[in-house]
């Protein structure tokens, strides 16, 4: 009797991530509904988002998807490469020591607040890019994936490392019995059969970069143009919404939008995560 | 035999990739240590802000946090362990038990803005708790459960079978089994992750954005319903919206430092504390 209980309780109580879940999405919907019937949801097709006008709101968001786009692109590709090589370099090459001597730094670095990173984007980083690349500001697209690459290596790493690691030893000593180099069969064997994990882990780096927030509102400069130049400054949906929903009137068009954006937001990030795990699956079955 | 020259040409390549990842993470902790220290005084840190925080301290910015962070894990931390305990204990293979995974990862995967939405939608407006400590806690709340269940779940899979076995083989009740030999082994290492959890609530700004975070209140808070200032929020405060920037970067730096002091001390600790409790329980 009191087994059962307990069982149940410890049971409805494990229900709440499913309850969590749902709620998102409910409340989500509850609060971006009322956008359909007004201005109507082909409003959000349009390549302006101009929210707040005297003569016509514009809701349109493609600049605001390419935005994300252009950052997610070019942060990936400066973190996969560097994160990559990191985890090959401290499964396969890295001693003992020296592994230990990585791990606080990947972890410190997985803990730095956002905030912070952005602040240090802004600081430093931006004068940076201004000056090398001689811009009018240094708030561009490239900025902001540069900070976000760093979010996203930690996740890369450690991922990727997993992967590498719980490669069978007899694939390894079978590849170099057969006279290949260290070079060889890393590359060529461990690396190939750990490739599942690996690209769960590149998916679950671009989920956190799309929903990352405060380091790309503080440098990407925000100006909501359809552009594909690293060198520009760029509007993403994150930033739009930690941006404008301090100042709308609740319920207003505007307001609903902002709710469109976060179901947008919600439906990628989850698109990719659970194609990640689908991957990871993959692997941890071999 | 071209490959055995230039092996260790690459494998140096790798190692200087591998290390300037190190350098960068290394010169950010300075940069701002550095810069921080010579800001963090006793007024500093007790002080109250004067004109929108540009002068004077950041107290109301630092127990707001506190205060979120003690919500938060209030929350969370008897919610996720006790599904952690459902998950690894009684939990068989099935579609209820894959629905909660399912669930598990896709709220780990959320976009923090993301949950600021619902907690505005949910909290703030739906249940009229209005922009307020509650509303906040709750937001994070929800955004770090998933963290703790995880690592709860690892802790609890870490204990072995065998001490399940024997109490069950004595005639012991699965609660009693759970409650006598499985959580006093378990506890010690479900905190710890948790505590991981943690460093992530006190740090993020997105949720509390819409949910808690005042813009500027140079005064402490007097009951759960009231809003407060908190450290990330504070810093982007000063860092871009004050009108001059850059006459306030050393109370932006003391900010940081603060900030990040508190969430990578919490981090360490919790780091340590494994790593102990590792040699402590070894089966």
């Amino acid at each position: 009797m009191k087994e059962n209980a307990v069982r149940l309780a410890f049971l409805g109580t494990a229900s709440i991530s499913i309850i969590v879940v749902m709620l998102i999405f409910v409340f989500l919907g509850k609060e971006a509904f009322p956008f359909i019937k007004d201005p109507g949801l082909s409003q959000m097709l349009g390549s302006r988002w101009a929210p707040v006008s005297f003569i016509r709101e514009l809701y349109g968001i493609y600049p605001l998807l390419t935005g994300s786009l252009l950052i997610t692109i070019l942060a990936i590709l400066i973190s996969v490469p560097l994160g990559v090589c990191g985890a090959v370099y401290i499964s396969e090459i890295a001693g003992n020591a020296e592994r230990e001597f990585f791990k606080p730094f990947i972890e410190i670095l997985a803990g730095i607040p956002s905030v912070v990173l952005g602040f240090f984007g802004l600081v430093t980083v931006a004068p940076l890019v201004k000056k090398i690349f001689n811009l009018p500001s240094g708030l561009t697209a490239l900025t902001g994936a540069l900070l976000l690459a760093l979010m996203a290596i930690p996740t890369i790493i450690t991922i990727s490392e997993d992967a590498i690691r719980s490669v069978p030893r007899s694939f390894k000593e079978a590849s170099l019995a057969l006279g290949a180099s260290r070079l060889q069969t890393t590359w060529r064997v461990t690396v190939p059969a750990a490739l599942s994990g690996i690209i769960a882990a590149i998916m679950l780096g671009m989920g956190r970069v799309i929903g990352e927030t405060m380091a790309v509102l503080m440098v990407t400069g925000n100006a909501a143009v359809i552009t594909m130049s690293p060198f520009e400054s760029v509007r993403t949906m994150t930033a739009t919404i930690a941006a404008e929903m301090g100042e709308v009137p609740f319920g207003s068009a505007h307001y609903s939008a902002l709710f469109w954006i976060g179901i947008i937001l919600l439906f990628v990030t989850f698109a990719l995560n659970t194609a990640a795990m689908r991957a990871l699956k993959r692997y941890r079955m071999n | 035999m071209r490959s055995r020259k230039i092996e260790p040409a690459i494998h140096w390549g790798m190692r200087l990739i591998t290390y300037s990842i190190l350098i960068v993470i290394a010169f950010i902790i300075i940069d701002i240590v550095w810069k921080g220290l010579p800001v963090i005084s006793w007024e500093f840190l007790f002080g109250f802000p004067k004109k929108s925080g540009a002068e004077g301290g950041i107290l109301p910015a630092i127990v707001g946090t506190l205060l979120l962070v003690l919500g938060t894990i209030t929350v969370a931390l008897p919610l996720g362990m006790a599904s952690a305990v459902y998950l690894s204990e009684y939990a068989k293979q099935g579609k209820f038990t894959n629905t909660i995974r399912l669930a598990i990862i896709t709220l780990a995967g959320v976009p923090s803005i993301v949950f600021g939405l619902f907690g505005l939608g949910l909290f703030v407006l739906f249940f009229g708790f209005g922009a307020s400590i509650l509303a906040g806690s709750l937001t994070l709340a929800c955004m770090i459960l998933p963290i703790i269940i995880v690592s709860s779940e690892e802790a609890l899979k870490a204990v072995p079978q065998s001490l399940r076995e024997g109490s069950l083989a004595l005639g012991a009740t699965k609660w009693e089994t759970i409650r006598r030999n499985v959580l006093p082994y378990s506890t010690s290492g479900m905190l710890t992750g948790s505590i991981l959890g943690i460093g992530r609530a006190a740090g993020e700004t997105a949720p509390i954005l819409l949910t808690v975070a005042a813009f500027y209140l140079p005064k402490l808070p007097k009951s759960i319903f009231d809003q407060v200032m908190a450290l990330p929020y504070h810093l982007y405060i000063l860092a871009t919206q004050l009108p001059d920037a850059d006459a306030v970067r050393p109370m932006q730096y003391g900010t940081a430092l603060v900030l990040i002091a508190l969430v990578l001390g919490v981090n360490m600790f919790a780091i340590i504390f494994r790593n102990r409790m590792r040699k402590k329980y070894r089966w």
